[in-house]
């Protein structure tokens, strides 16, 4: 719908500031992913301790954001897609902030796997670690432009994302069983690659705060989603099953 | 056998609440006490109201808001017929209550108005006593005995939450009661004729923010008993008050929907820009 100026110029630059400050943290979290996820790829612990570090600023963001968001729904009362923007916001930055943490275990755990030998290649979580970038982007392009849209695709997205999480948790469970040594690093890819769903999970929702801020409709019919880790198992060589 | 059922833990208190919690609000709206059907209203040639349907629901509150001059007020003046008083004044259309057009010019004035209260922006309480303000407009309608009027003076004072302020000060002067306590003897001596609609056009703009709660208190209350009309500039008092919410602009209805869903995502431009505070 419309975006004509407050007629109170201050609310306006109010709403602009919280936007921004929703899009900068948006910034830092896949800053933070991506580090993350370097630092696995590479053994870096360099990089894995600035994914560390810049927790604290999104930590702070969202200390800063939730204190507007009460600042304004005290002194403006907000109404409608004004509303909706600001109670959206507080929901958002503390998704983002969880999307921070989830990175910041990523990156502490890629110092421990960076004292194991891995006998198998990370190219499952490389491409994992992608497509969550990739839906990070997409939904925090979508606050900064205001798009449901494109709010929609990210939420939509989550689907490709559970799936190779699904055969990331079979893969990892099939290195286990072939060599007890596999057993301390692929425990460590498995918590990694669930953290790697979480944030997946995490954008989505936001991408459904965005779609109910700007449309003001909610995103009802079901997601399509393929987590079926819960259920999961490898199946054991026949030579070990009891059957 | 039995530690299967025992070892799940007792639902607590807690639990059994949480699941007996419904919506303390719903959107569900009543069936219309009174339907305004196809309302055009002139001042002279200038047309004040164009093409209004609306639904007053039963025993529910409808909030009227829109800027200055959009027709909210006009259209409460259309309701009780004030406007009939003035000449050069016309409505066209149909306001049907009980199937019968409030409208047609066979209509009695006193007894419409007698169905159909109304409470105005300042507290206009009569220069004589607490109770013969109440006790006036019933005698004008009923024949009642000391008794009864002092019944009827009791349960009116009560119903408008003034009976406790105002029980020793009966045969004072309404006129020494504070402003939000004129405002309630208004409410009080509209409701004593007990009428089915009560009409209130800003009743609360001329009033303090502790008795505007107090009146908006008494509307939550009232509409166990009336259907209720309120015309506000109060744009939080409406989300407050009403069940559904008409919004107005240049005499048209741009939209009507339940209260929540007209302060949190109005279908209409014009309603959403004028709510936020981006109008013009």
């Amino acid at each position: 719908m419309s975006e004509a100026q407050h007629i109170v110029k201050s609310y306006g630059q109010e709403l602009q500031l919280l936007r921004g400050l929703m899009t900068a943290m948006g910034g830092i979290v896949e800053n933070q992913v991506a580090l993350a996820t370097d630092a696995i790829l590479h053994g870096d612990a360099g990089v894995a301790t600035r994914a560390v570090e810049l927790d604290l600023q999104v930590d702070a963001q969202e200390r800063e954001a939730e204190q507007l968001v009460i600042r304004m729904l005290a002194l403006r009362q907000p109404m409608a897609n004004d509303l909706r923007q600001i109670v959206g916001a507080m929901k958002i930055t503390a998704a983002m902030e969880r999307i921070g943490d989830y990175a910041k275990n990523i990156a502490r755990r890629s110092i421990v796997l960076g004292e194991h030998r891995l006998p198998f290649s990370l190219a499952g979580i490389a491409n994992m670690s992608r497509l969550v970038q990739a839906n990070l982007k997409l939904v925090i392009d979508a606050i900064g432009e205001n798009d449901a849209t494109k709010a929609r695709q990210a939420w939509q997205a989550d689907l490709a994302i559970d799936e190779i999480y699904n055969s990331i948790f079979r893969e990892l469970i099939t290195y286990m069983m072939e060599d007890a040594r596999n057993i301390t690093p692929c425990t460590h890819l498995l918590f990694i690659a669930k953290n790697l769903e979480r944030i997946g999970d995490h954008a989505t929702n936001i991408a459904e705060h965005v779609h109910y801020a700007v449309t003001g409709e909610p995103l009802r019919e079901e997601r399509p989603k393929s987590d079926g880790s819960a259920f999961a198992g490898a199946r054991l060589p026949d030579d070990m099953d009891p059957s | 056998m039995n530690e299967t059922a025992n070892s799940r833990p007792a639902q607590s208190a807690r639990a059994a609440a949480a699941a007996g919690v419904t919506a303390a609000r719903s959107d569900a709206l009543n069936p219309a006490r009174i339907a305004i059907r196809g309302l055009d209203f002139f001042y002279g040639t200038n047309q004040a109201l164009k093409g209004i349907n609306l639904d007053l629901p039963a025993q529910q509150v409808t909030g009227m808001i829109g800027p200055s001059g959009c027709g909210k007020s006009t259209l409460l003046r259309v309701l009780n017929r004030m406007y009939s008083l003035y000449p050069g004044q016309r409505a066209e259309g149909e306001v049907l209550m009980d199937g019968q057009n409030l409208l047609a010019p066979e209509i009695d004035m006193n007894a419409l108005r007698s169905r159909i209260g109304m409470v105005f922006q300042k507290p206009t309480p009569f220069p004589m006593s607490v109770y013969d303000n109440i006790a006036f407009g019933v005698k004008l309608h009923e024949q009642l005995s000391r008794s009864a009027m002092d019944e009827r003076v009791e349960w009116s004072l009560t119903r408008a939450a003034l009976w406790d302020e105002a029980k020793d000060r009966l045969s004072g002067s309404a006129m020494g009661l504070s402003g939000g306590q004129q405002q309630r003897l208004c409410i009080a001596r509209s409701i004593a004729v007990r009428p089915e609609v009560i009409l209130l056009d800003e009743p609360t703009s001329a009033l303090d923010p502790i008795s505007t709660l107090k009146v908006e208190e008494l509307i939550d209350e009232l509409k166990r008993d009336f259907t209720i009309a309120i015309v506000t500039h109060n744009m939080q008092q409406a989300a407050r008050c009403a069940d559904q919410v008409a919004f107005f602009y240049l005499g048209e209805m741009v939209e009507v929907a339940p209260a929540a869903q007209l302060f949190t995502a109005p279908k209409q431009r014009r309603t959403q820009e004028y709510i936020t505070g981006r109008f013009g």
